[in-house]
């Protein structure tokens, strides 16, 4: 969208500063934090932001398809949670206490892990079905999934004979994959994230080269344009959710390998996390507008808040309400973008 | 200070937009009682110049004078307090509530002691009464507005202008979704708010209307006055010439299609809602335009978003090319070559925050497809530049946002839209509604080229002249029955009108 027009000096100034509003927050708010603690520039800290912000960055672009199609998902946060715990059930050591299965065999990683995502998918489908097919408000539609995943997820985690004990010792072919890199040492390069960026790269590879994609920007500029254009948008929608959720069960696997463990409260709230990064990144909450770019940048803000503001040492209260003056400024500043079109 | 012959003058108005000068100069003179005329095509800087009378822009330069005095209107509210009220031309009531509470919205009626004050509910109940008595406007005060038609919102906001003690009222296309029996009913009450010394500024594309009402007309044409003349001076083609800048020999291009052979043909259908359209039947000839006429509520747009399966069907039978066809959705309409251009363009037509070339290519992604899943986005590109191009359609790179487009301009990227799918059949509703003169000539040009290439059309038009005009044949409909069907040589405006009013 860059380019769109040719205009003269202030306005070509504005229009810049506008376009690339959240990069120059974020540039910003590292150059803040570096004069604070000029220690904070370091491979280290990026490679620590980098591993909080993958997990973050796959739910986050989750939540953008729904977005983009003037949708939005309550429910990602708990099907994180649902995938995390089914994924862990599967994957622990054979010598370990307290086995989620206890005559579970030794299965291939692979095996759970797709499994995991197929329930992130059949979550993201039931979202899709109750939102197409029966024509129940988004917000609605995932505020009701979100609880039954829940409850779902702790019923499970509460069955004989784990009865709601956190699932621990994992196995460490599995814990590799969130926590193994790369190369040793300091210039070692993370597995999650290359995972993240792999994926973002498929999504942007959907969202700007498929048919899906171009689909889902105009279901979200205006669904009924899109049914007239002879776009059968409940299919769409139901895609658009099912590969949502699988983004979601994708990224419950890699938090319960990164943190090689699970229990029914993972993921609780990340949907926010997630809504806030992308409404940053510039993904409009009325639908049609939203770049991968941008959510990436969008939860690279949000972990460098988390983890800057922590490294030099700022209470996490403040962090929070950091955070949420940086939302409500971020739509605020999109709106005003937006209003002086008119 | 002596009385001033006008009610309002704006002298010198100038408005700048980057990029564009918006408003150069110009000279706006209302005489106290009189119904003023401004008009000129889309983008001739018609509404920029009231929003800086109604004081939602303000002027780089120049001045307004109220009855003389030097007014300074920074916002809608101190344009409100001078007198001057607008009636835009999409209204926005509040639906859930009342008639009442809508006119009397940010200053109702209290009772109260203090600061402690609670809506006086009787005295809005009379006030709203007394009002309507007085415009003779035949309305509820109690009934909730979402369920009104536009006609009764509209004279809602008459209502609540006068209710102001405006001096002026703007009204911006005041009839634009109006029937002919609503606008006779509006036209008696701006005659009424003439008489009791009430000015009116009129905005409308519809000449006829304009020579009806108006006293002086003010044309502008980029940015600029073009001139003020008393209404009783002008013709419909004095207007248009001055408007365009340019001698309009004739409204619509010569008829050179030829219908050939029969290529849709419906048989008996009927809407499966029960007010809606029955028992319809026709053929439409490939290289035909046939017109649609009739009056608001004939059923007209739900007869052909049927067809393109819209809206469902009880009975009847399609046939394309002699065969029989189920059509359910549009995707199935589009696979059997039709396209439908909706009545409205900003609801159902245009993804607004969409380039233009997205917009263009939207309705044809599945012939991009390759390697299954991806598309083949150079081509995409190309032959949506190419069809934009074609229609010459006004934008400054196909990149940018279609919301930034003219409505005429915006029309061409949604008949490209259409045209790059290959339709063999054309539905267009409405297609020059609120479309400026220029542009107009240029959609039927384009209209009747399609034809000519053997295309079929079908066009639903409100406007007389623009139906007969264009049609091969015309179809008239009344209360959703099929009332006759006239050649479009033959066609008077009386016949058409008399089959549109038969049921």
């Amino acid at each position: 969208m860059l380019n769109t027009k040719k205009l003269g000096g202030s306005k070509s100034m504005q229009s810049f500063t506008s376009q690339y509003a959240i990069y120059i927050v974020l540039v910003l708010l590292v150059i803040g934090i570096t004069i604070y603690n000029p220690s904070f520039l370091s491979i280290d800290s990026l490679r620590n932001i980098l591993i909080q912000s993958s997990t973050r960055a796959i739910i986050a672009l989750g939540v953008a398809f729904i977005l983009i199609t003037a949708g939005t998902d309550l429910s990602a946060g708990r099907i994180v949670g649902l995938t995390a715990v089914v994924s862990a059930s599967m994957l622990q050591t054979a010598t370990y206490a307290n086995r989620f299965f206890p005559d579970l065999p030794q299965l291939q990683v692979i095996v759970p892990i797709l499994l995991a995502i197929l329930v992130g998918l059949i979550c993201g489908l039931l979202n899709g079905l109750v939102v197409a097919k029966l024509n129940v408000p988004p917000f609605i539609a995932t505020l009701g999934t979100m609880v039954v995943v829940y409850g779902i997820n702790s019923m499970y985690f509460d069955m004989d004979p784990n009865n709601s004990q956190p699932i621990g010792g994992l196995r460490k072919d599995f814990t590799k994959i969130g926590s193994g890199s790369i190369g040793e040492g300091q210039y070692s390069i993370p597995y999650i994230v290359l995972i993240a960026i792999f994926v973002a790269f498929i999504v942007w590879v959907i969202f700007n080269k498929t048919k899906l994609g171009k689909n889902m920007y105009a279901i979200g500029g205006n669904v009924q344009a899109a049914k007239v254009s002879g776009i059968n948008v409940a299919k769409y929608l139901i895609y658009i959710y099912m590969i949502a959720g699988a983004l979601y069960g994708l990224a419950g696997v890699l938090e319960a390998s990164r943190t090689g463990g699970a229990t029914n409260n993972y993921g609780n709230m990340y949907e926010l996390d997630a809504i806030a990064a992308c409404v940053v990144g510039g993904v409009s909450t009325t639908g049609g507008i939203g770049t991968v770019p941008g959510v990436m940048v969008g939860v690279l803000i949000f972990t460098i808040i988390n983890y800057g503001l922590t490294f030099i040492g700022i209470s996490p209260y403040w962090q929070l309400i950091v955070k949420g003056l940086i939302i409500v400024a971020a739509v605020a500043f999109d709106m005003r973008k937006y209003a002086a079109k008119k | 200070m002596a009385q001033s012959e006008y009610i309002l003058e704006m002298n010198g108005i100038s408005k700048e937009f980057p990029g564009v000068k918006a408003l150069d100069d110009v000279t706006l003179k209302v005489r106290p009682g009189t119904v003023h005329a401004l008009m000129g095509e889309n983008g001739a800087g018609k509404s920029t110049l009231m929003k800086c009378l109604y004081g939602i822009y303000s002027p780089d330069a120049g001045e307004i004078l109220l009855d003389g005095q030097k007014a300074q209107i920074q916002n809608s509210k101190d344009a409100l307090n001078y007198g001057i009220s607008m009636i835009h031309q999409e209204l926005h009531p509040v639906p859930f509530r009342n008639v009442m509470e809508n006119i009397w919205l940010g200053r109702f009626p209290t009772v109260g002691v203090g600061p402690i004050q609670f809506i006086d509910h009787k005295k809005m109940h009379k006030d709203t009464e007394d009002l309507f008595k007085q415009l003779d406007i035949d309305l509820e005060p109690e009934t909730i507005v979402g369920k009104l038609s536009v006609s009764k919102v509209q004279s809602i906001e008459i209502a609540k202008a006068v209710s102001f003690q405006s001096k002026i009222i703007i009204m911006d296309e005041p009839t634009s979704s109006l029937t002919s029996v609503e606008v006779e009913h509006l036209f008696r009450i701006i005659r009424d708010l003439k008489q009791r010394g009430v000015s009116i500024i009129y905005i409308s594309h519809k000449m006829e209307e304009i020579l009806q009402i108006c006293d002086e007309v003010t044309i502008m044409r980029d940015g600029q006055k073009i001139g003020s003349w008393p209404a009783s001076e002008l013709t419909t083609d004095l207007i248009i010439s001055k408007m365009v800048g340019r001698d309009l020999t004739q409204r619509f291009p010569d008829r050179e299609n030829v219908p050939g052979d029969v290529l849709l043909e419906v048989k008996g259908i009927t809407s499966l809602l029960p007010k809606s359209f029955k028992d319809i039947s026709f053929e439409l000839r490939k290289g035909e335009i046939l017109g649609v006429g009739g009056l608001v509520g004939a059923q007209r747009t739900e007869l052909i978003e049927a067809l393109f399966g819209l809206r469902g069907l009880s009975t009847g039978h399609i046939k394309i090319h002699g065969k029989e066809v189920k059509i359910k959705t549009p995707e199935d309409a589009i696979k059997h070559g039709m396209a439908l251009l909706t009545e409205e363009r900003r609801a159902t037509g245009i993804i607004p925050v969409l380039p233009v070339h997205e917009n263009a290519s939207i309705a044809n992604l599945s012939r991009y497809r390759k390697l299954l899943f991806f598309l083949d986005g150079r081509k995409k590109r190309k032959e949506a530049d190419v069809m934009i191009e074609k229609l010459r359609t006004k934008t400054p790179t196909s990149n940018t946002l279609i919301m930034n487009l003219s409505g005429g301009n915006q029309q061409k990227v949604l008949l490209a839209r259409w045209l790059l799918t290959e339709p063999e059949i054309l539905l267009l509703d409405e297609p020059t509604r609120g479309i400026d003169v220029g542009a107009k000539f240029e959609i039927y040009t384009i209209i009747k080229d399609l034809a000519k290439q053997g295309k079929s059309i079908i066009m639903i038009s409100s406007e007389m002249p623009e139906l007969i005009g264009m049609s091969d044949r015309i179809m008239v409909m009344s209360e959703g029955r099929l009332t006759g069907i006239l050649d479009g040589d033959a066609a008077s405006e009386e016949e058409i009108m008399r089959l549109a009013a038969q049921h």
